[in-house]
């Protein structure tokens, strides 16, 4: 039948059957949560943006990784590695250099796009459920096409990785000089798990090794894809831990900084 | 064990509820039956045994009821599914069970769908382009280098991958321009052959199989039986290296300044042009099969037997590079309409290459 | 002429019944030729039992052992087949094996590789050095996919050159061939139907290729597909041809019998090996009841004695699992039945209370992973229900060693692959059967070719053969009052598996007579229900008659054959007989009725018959024809 020449001309129906889709398991339990759990993140990521406080912690040069690197004129002296060159309206973040970028590298993330394109844009909304739209270009066409330059924000991210790892390093300090406190253990572990999703990032893992044709003719490369594919593996579970990892570390930064709780110190 | 696994036992039998879709093309609807279901058993025993009393004329397709060949693709509780491998006691004892035929492709009859569109895609994939300067014999591969294209070769083509995926499943549209996630694994197995000769699978994957319509929702690797990874492993790495090509900006003024066109070098057809010659580089050849330069058909056909004969195929008039027909005599290279029957054929045919039977010279 | 005349018409050159390894590989060669080729396939393209091939295809590469040559192939085949095999063809299987298998790799596949970058080859028992080319464990698969890919490469050729995919090579799938029509002496057609619709279709055609595989269907327990009904067999036998060895089929001694879901998937021999043991239903451990006195020195005869085997096999004897795979399955067959075996009809097969669960997932991951996943069940925690299963027939159609064509008297048809005969001899080696497809394939398919072209004259197809085989296709569905298919599907299996399976006794195969002619009535009269659209209660109807004739030629050559060999064992006559070696059993069609006569075999040529060792040969030859190999051998010398 498939290359037969019996067929009667014209296409044929499908099959008529009138429920939109037949699963009975609790398809739209994912979506669900997705939906919530990045509504939440993203609204308490937009509140604490714009708060511009509690984002410093003077005696242990904690910085919250929203405001890293701190750039505006209304900016914390010691969180402004890079100068103040911004001015402080309320509606810029103080972090303008790098949020935008760490959005995008997100927004056009592989897993970050599965997630949201399944959840709020419903184009499907799980599989064998009916797609929400009447129409589907998919990513042919403008503004869509741009999520192609994922690997861009990639390589942003990873110098925005750097900073934060930065930010961690010089955290280790207290006002009689080395310090060392739960604070540092959120912001190293914070680090770890960033460093952890940019890398296992599908772009990387191309970048690494997976665009060559010969692995034979590249054995370090492919040891490094090798290990990147390992992580690439857990990329979603990355993702949702960093989420997980960057409100809490920045949470924490807030109380402390607020004083609402005093940072649990080890060392000084 | 001996009283677990009897057929004979009896109360590991039980009547379960099953509901069916049965019709063709101009209809048809869920039907409830009564069936017996044995421990140990999978949806497709219960289909056979419904054909062996019930419904003997129930149609399903299947093969080798081992989860090898990809038969038996079928929609069970609404998930695309092979019938050989769900397993009954994966459904609550009191739980219905509904079985439907594949809702992407047309429907023939009951369980069994036309997935056609599969294999006009399969033809429109560029085959694998051995290298030149290779012999048989003299192939040298190494399994690190083999590996990635082994993991797509697992494929059953059970086609469930093609069916769950949105782009087509809901946009009956987008048929004509994407290939499915099936096709895209085949891309990127022979671009990661490391042996295969063409280097522009990557622009042909995007700009001819539609590689832009998949969202990575990842659909096809929740579905795919042989745990292929579809998604990370195959349409990814072939998006990426798209971008390779395409959006890294450096390569993009390079191929503006110095016009390096991102054009397949050839393409065996093109999803979206109307007709075989809308791509006029590669239709130099026009000719018919019947072989009407072939020294041997012309000898034959002087002895009137010709076993090649075979009716012209009509083939699209010469177009332009849009696909389309020029406008304007003026920037055309004749005047009037182009000949329907493409450039080459001129009438009247010869008679030995028609495919006419006389009703009296010929008759058998 | 009324219902002839709306019947579609094909005209092809070369016609392959079959899309498996051995059809594909027969219309690669034939399209290659210049010939206007048609593939037809009772299932969808790329779905044949071919994908079910797991460990891999022989062929003397030499990339893992350099001493392999197409000599030493050659030897094993022969050894194998117990020296039934036809020479010619074990030959030409052997040499041109490599060429076929590398020209895969030009085609695109990919087999597992080398340190040095070349195909890997694997062990496989009865091949003395590694020699199988495989991809992990699906071999069969790789096959099928890259001659399925090669022949879409072949239609996109003719879609540049034509502007017609389908211009040289069409695929019809999905459609059956009921029966080959004849001119004269000469094929001149092939008469079938779509499933899909029921529509017939008639292709015109001076030759065709059969390539239809197996008849395993016919028995209870079974590793293949639906597909394998005989019917190119029966075609062949309707056209006037000959099929030879019929009485040899492969069994595998431990197959699943239950539950359904895995029933027919071979339980692989090294769950033995690795300490599984067979019990009956009594719990007992019966193998030790079975050890033949020739083996009795070397199998142990308590349980204790045979539990040290697994840790000191030097000091200890082996366990009488361990028997050859004729041995292990009279016994299971013994105590089925004596009425020992399990309600499926098999014995159990315990493995999980003989190692720990991570030892068994360790061992046998495979197996593990297809038993939980397919059928839930836990081999760590059960034992497996296991039994005989029909797995290969080494008979078929009687061909020409070197094109393929079909003795008898029949010209334009070809056999290739599991339908022909000969190759295996009485028994076939792992992994000889997937080089058989390509070689055997790829003769079958030129050869059909070039006969095209000796032809004067197109034969013609006669209307009244069509209308006939329109009627006999139409008959089951316009009865009313016969059996279903499905029932008399069921008596016949049981029929082949209870008195024609792996152990064979006089009584019972002259019974199996009786009852197959019984069946043939019953098959006559069957009815259909429903219409014509993908019906396969219909299909199966078509299908009986065609295992039912296949069957009465085993059951014949079964009774008339009185010895053990290969894949055919007596148990009134458990030895191997040097005399019934130079024989072949063929069956023909006379009539209605299954002819069966001898025919001596061919001899082997001298160059051949000195590969072997004369104490070898003495095993197999008569006295005879060992003075003829001694004078050989001394005028070499």
């Amino acid at each position: 039948m498939t290359s037969t020449a019996t067929r009667p001309l014209g296409a044929r129906a499908r099959a008529a059957i009138a429920a939109k889709t037949l699963r009975t398991d609790r398809w739209w339990f994912a979506p669900l949560i997705t939906v919530v759990g990045l509504t939440a993140w993203v609204a308490y990521a937009t509140v604490r943006v714009f708060m511009h406080k509690w984002y410093w912690v003077e005696d242990f040069h904690y910085l919250t990784p929203f405001y890293s690197p701190c750039v505006t004129d209304r900016c914390v002296e010691n969180a402004s590695h890079f100068g103040q060159f911004l001015p402080g309206w309320w509606i810029i973040p103080d972090a303008a250099l790098t949020l935008p970028f760490l959005l995008l590298f997100r927004l056009t993330c592989y897993y970050y796009r599965k997630a949201y394109y399944r959840s709020f844009w419903l184009s499907p909304p799980a599989c064998a459920v009916p797609d929400g739209h009447k129409t589907y270009g998919g990513e042919t066409r403008f503004p869509l096409l741009g999520q192609n330059l994922h690997r861009y924000f990639f390589y942003a991210a990873a110098i925005i990785s750097l900073i934060n790892t930065y930010d961690a390093i010089l955290a280790f300090h207290s006002p009689k000089g080395f310090g060392f406190g739960l604070g540092n253990l959120i912001l190293i572990g914070n680090v770890v798990m960033l460093w952890a999703y940019t890398i296992s990032c599908h772009s990387c893992r191309h970048i690494i090794g997976g665009r060559l044709k010969h692995f034979s003719k590249h054995p370090l490369r492919y040891r490094a894809w090798t290990g990147v594919s390992w992580l690439n593996v857990r990329h979603m579970q990355l993702a949702w831990i960093t989420l997980g990892t960057l409100a809490l570390t920045d949470f924490y930064v807030m109380a402390v900084a607020a004083d609402w709780f005093p940072d649990l110190r080890f060392i000084n | 064990m001996a009283e677990r696994n009897s057929p004979a036992a009896g109360d590991a039998a039980a009547k379960r509820q099953f509901r069916i879709w049965r019709g063709d093309d101009t209809g048809g609807d869920l039907q409830d039956y009564m069936v017996e279901v044995n421990e140990g058993e999978v949806v497709l025993d219960v289909i056979h045994r419904l054909q062996a009393t019930d419904a003997p004329d129930l149609a399903c397709r299947w093969n080798c009821k081992a989860g090898k060949c990809g038969s038996c693709s079928m929609e069970i509780n609404g998930k695309p599914r092979l019938a050989c491998m769900t397993r009954m006691s994966t459904f609550e004892e009191d739980e219905t069970v509904t079985v439907t035929p594949l809702r992407t492709f047309p429907v023939i009859r009951d369980l069994v769908t036309d997935v056609s569109f599969n294999y006009e895609k399969a033809r429109e994939t560029p085959a694998f382009a051995p290298p030149a300067d290779v012999a048989p014999g003299d192939y040298r591969m190494q399994q690190v280098d083999v590996e990635r294209s082994q993991e797509f070769r697992k494929c059953i083509e059970c086609f469930l991958c093609q069916n769950v995926c949105h782009v087509i499943r809901d946009h009956e549209e987008n048929k004509p321009a994407f290939s499915g996630p099936r096709f895209f694994i085949r891309a990127a197995e022979l671009d990661m052959h490391p042996l295969d000769a063409r280097t522009d699978r990557k622009q042909y994957a995007q700009s001819e199989m539609g590689l832009g319509y998949c969202n990575i929702t990842k659909c096809c690797t929740e579905v795919c039986p042989e745990h292929i990874k579809i998604t990370d492993n195959g349409i990814i790495p072939m998006k990426e290296r798209v971008v390779d090509r395409r959006y890294d900006p450096l390569v993009w003024l390079g191929s503006k300044i110095f016009r390096r066109g991102e054009t397949p070098q050839s393409s065996v057809t093109s999803a979206r042009a109307a007709g075989p010659a809308a791509r006029p580089n590669l239709d130099g050849v026009h000719s018919h099969a019947g072989g009407s330069h072939d020294p041997q058909a012309e000898a034959q056909a002087q002895s009137g037997v010709n076993w090649h004969r075979e009716v012209p195929h009509p083939t699209a008039p010469a177009v332009d590079e849009r696909g389309k027909l020029p406008l304007t005599e003026l920037t055309f290279d004749r005047a009037a309409a182009p000949s329907p029957f493409g450039d080459d054929v001129t009438f009247p045919l010869p008679p030995e290459h028609l495919n006419f039977a006389h009703p009296e010279q010929d008759k058998h | 002429m009324t219902t002839t005349t709306r019947i579609e018409r094909h005209h092809y050159d070369v016609v392959v019944i079959g899309a498996g390894g051995a059809g594909l590989r027969a219309a690669i060669e034939a399209r290659l030729a210049g010939k206007k080729t048609a593939i037809i396939s009772k299932s969808l393209f790329g779905k044949a039992h071919t994908v079910m091939a797991e460990g891999g295809a022989a062929a003397a590469m030499g990339n893992v052992n350099p001493r392999d040559s197409w000599q030493v192939h050659f030897r094993d085949t022969m050894r194998g087949g117990k020296f039934l095999n036809n020479f010619r063809m074990a030959e030409l299987h052997a040499k041109e094996s490599p060429q076929r298998i590398w020209e895969l790799e030009t085609y695109g596949a990919l087999f597992d590789r080398t340190k040095d970058g070349k195909i890997s080859q694997r062990n496989f028992g009865g091949h003395e050095y590694p020699r199988l080319a495989h991809v992990g464990d699906r071999t069969g698969l790789e096959l099928i996919r890259t001659l399925q890919q090669k022949i879409v490469s072949l239609q996109q050729e003719d879609k540049a050159e034509f502007g017609d995919y389908e211009a040289r090579i069409k695929v019809f799938s999905e459609t059956t061939i009921t029966e080959l029509l004849l001119d004269g002496d000469r094929v001149a057609g092939a008469f079938g139907y779509y499933r899909e619709s029921g529509e017939f279709v008639l292709f015109e055609t001076p030759a065709v290729v059969l390539a239809t595989g197996g008849v395993g269907r016919s028995y209870k327990v079974t590793s293949n597909s639906w597909e394998y009904t005989g019917d190119g067999h029966a075609l062949a036998l309707r056209a006037g041809a000959t099929l030879i060895n019929m009485e040899f089929l492969q069994f595998h001694p431990t197959g699943m019998v239950w539950p359904p879901s895995v029933k027919g998937i071979l339980v692989t021999e090294s769950v033995r090996g690795d300490g599984g043991v067979l019990k009956n239903s009594d719990g007992k451990r019966f193998m030790f009841d079975y050890v033949p006195d020739v083996f009795r020195k070397q199998y142990a005869e308590t349980e204790e004695e045979a539990d040290r085997w697994y840790t000191d096999p030097d000091n200890n004897r082996r366990p009488p699992e361990l028997l050859p795979r004729d041995e292990v399955a009279r016994a299971i067959n013994s105590e089925v039945k004596a009425g020992r075996g399990t309600p499926a009809g098999g014995v159990y097969l315990d493995i999980a209370s003989r190692l720990p669960a991570e030892e068994i997932r360790r061992r046998l991951p495979s197996m593990y992973h297809q038993f939980k996943e397919l059928a839930d069940v836990d081999i760590t925690k059960e034992p497996m229900e296991v039994g005989p299963t029909c797995h290969y027939v080494m008979g078929g159609v009687e061909v020409d060693p070197d094109s393929g064509a079909a003795a008898g008297h029949v010209r334009g048809l070809f056999a290739a692959g599991e339908v022909s005969g000969g190759m295996h001899g009485s028994n076939r080696l792992g992994g000889n059967s997937l080089s058989d497809l390509l070689v055997f394939g790829k003769r079958a398919g030129g050869h059909a070719a070039s006969y095209t072209d000796t032809l004067a004259s197109r034969p013609k197809v006669a209307v009244p053969a069509v209308e006939a085989a329109v009627e006999t296709a139409l008959a089951p569905l316009q009865r009313d009052t016969g059996e279903s298919p499905y029932t008399l599907q069921q008596d016949l299996q049981a029929v082949m598996g209870d008195l024609v399976g792996i152990i064979r006794r006089e009584g019972e195969l002259a019974d199996a007579l009786v009852r197959l002619a019984e069946l043939r009535e019953r098959v006559a009269k069957v009815s259909a229900s429903g219409g014509r659209r993908y019906n396969p209660g219909w299909h199966l109807a078509l299908d009986l008659r065609n295992m039912l004739v296949v069957s009465e030629c085993t059951a014949k050559a079964a009774l008339e054959r009185r010895e053990s060999r290969g894949g055919h064992t007596r148990e009134d006559h458990p030895t191997m007989d040097p005399q019934w070696r130079r024989v072949n059993l063929v069956c023909s069609l006379e009539g209605d009725t299954v002819q069966l006569t001898r025919k001596p075999l061919p001899k082997m040529r001298s160059e051949l018959i000195t590969l072997f060792d004369r104490a070898e040969l003495a095993k197999y030859l008569t006295d005879e024809e060992l003075a003829e190999f001694d004078a050989l051998a001394e005028k070499e010398s």
